[in-house]
């Protein structure tokens, strides 16, 4: 097993391993620290950021909502996260020479074409199922599929089932089999 | 910046760093897992969860944290999860990694970011629907696997080591 990739990153199971490090101490942390035990996820800040633009044209319908008011429109913590993952994420590319403009994607080109108006299109459907789906399932990969899973949720194990066996079906269909 | 928010910025940058080092980020890389050609994301998440199982276990039974669980509602996770996995497939990204994608100039994540913004409004708008509907079909509560099994995590956690490392050397052997 090699600790590198060809491109300079790090072998995924290093830094998978890592990620498990900081979700332990993550959750500990903010026991300590918030008085509650937060586990890592990312699908409730849309909803949060969903609610804090929305605020800013219709402030009444928001205010009136169930959804935004179970789930409190606000700066939080889960909020501060997603805004650091891109942080590091440029932090990190821009150090290793991997940070690329990329406005279409091979896999997309190779099937739809260099559009970026086909992809923007793809993407922004893709983004509204996706995040319906979500919240409805109450996590994405983050939460339902590490921090559940690392708990050993039954939920958790379902919803990651379900995530991964329609994402096979629908790739096959969208992205057609090729022969390789 | 508030302690929370202090807090949740250091770990999200810790978070993301190592998510681009370990290049699972990309729509390739997404997209490839589910063309079942590049198991990445998997390596990476699976080894996230060996190592977290363990330790969040630990501090469970030692009473220093308090666990989670999502609830278990049957109809809400069955449906929810298909929906996510075809967005997912289509966006090729989720919404974690769309964030840290747009962090390694993969500029393109924007638009996945905009519709899951526009997705995240829909749900608060079809919210009251949805909860006399799919989310009132069954729900078996916030349960966890050992409880559910009437057994010891530490029964189940040998057993998920066992499997997911045959998977990872699986994995390394087909060179997925």
């Amino acid at each position: 097993m090699k600790c590198k990739t060809e491109d300079g990153g790090w072998s995924p199971y290093l830094a998978g391993a890592m990620v498990g490090l900081l979700a332990i101490a993550s959750v500990y942390a903010t026991t300590q620290w918030m008085g509650k035990s937060n586990y890592l996820g990312a699908s409730t800040t849309f909803v949060r950021a969903a609610g804090l633009l929305e605020r800013t044209v219709a402030p009444d319908r928001v205010a009136a909502n169930q959804y935004f008011t179970k789930e409190k429109v606000r700066v939080d913590w889960q909020f501060m996260l997603v805004l650091g993952i891109f942080l590091g994420a440029l932090i990190s590319s821009a150090t290793d020479k991997s940070l690329k403009l990329e406005s279409v994607p091979p896999t997309w080109e190779k099937r739809f074409g260099p559009s970026i108006g086909k992809r923007a299109v793809g993407a922004f459907l893709g983004g509204i199922v996706a995040m319906v789906g979500a919240r409805m399932a109450d996590g994405c990969p983050s939460g339902h599929g590490l921090s559940g899973m690392m708990q050993l949720s039954v939920s958790s194990f379902v919803a990651l089932a379900m995530f991964f066996i329609v994402g096979v079906l629908v790739a096959a269909l969208v992205y057609g089999r090729r022969s390789s | 910046m508030s302690t929370d928010q202090l807090l949740g910025l250091i770990t999200g940058v810790l978070f993301g760093f190592l998510l681009q080092k370990g290049r699972v980020l990309r729509f390739e890389k997404q997209v490839g897992a589910m063309l079942l050609k590049d198991m990445t994301i998997f390596k990476f998440m699976l080894s996230a969860i060996l190592v977290g199982m363990v330790g969040v276990n630990l501090l469970t039974d030692a009473g220093i944290i308090s666990s989670g669980h999502k609830p278990m509602n049957l109809g809400a996770v069955l449906l929810g999860g298909a929906l996510f996995g075809t967005g997912w497939a289509v966006m090729g990204f989720c919404p974690g990694t769309s964030i840290g994608a747009l962090g390694e100039g993969r500029w393109h994540a924007l638009f996945a970011i905009a519709g899951m913004v526009a997705g995240a409004a829909l749900y608060a708008e079809l919210y009251p629907f949805f909860k006399s509907t799919v989310l009132a079909w069954k729900d078996f509560g916030k349960i966890g696997l050992p409880e559910a099994l009437g057994v010891s995590p530490w029964v189940i956690i040998p057993f998920f080591w066992a499997g997911t490392m045959s998977l990872f050397f699986w994995f390394e052997k087909k060179g997925l």
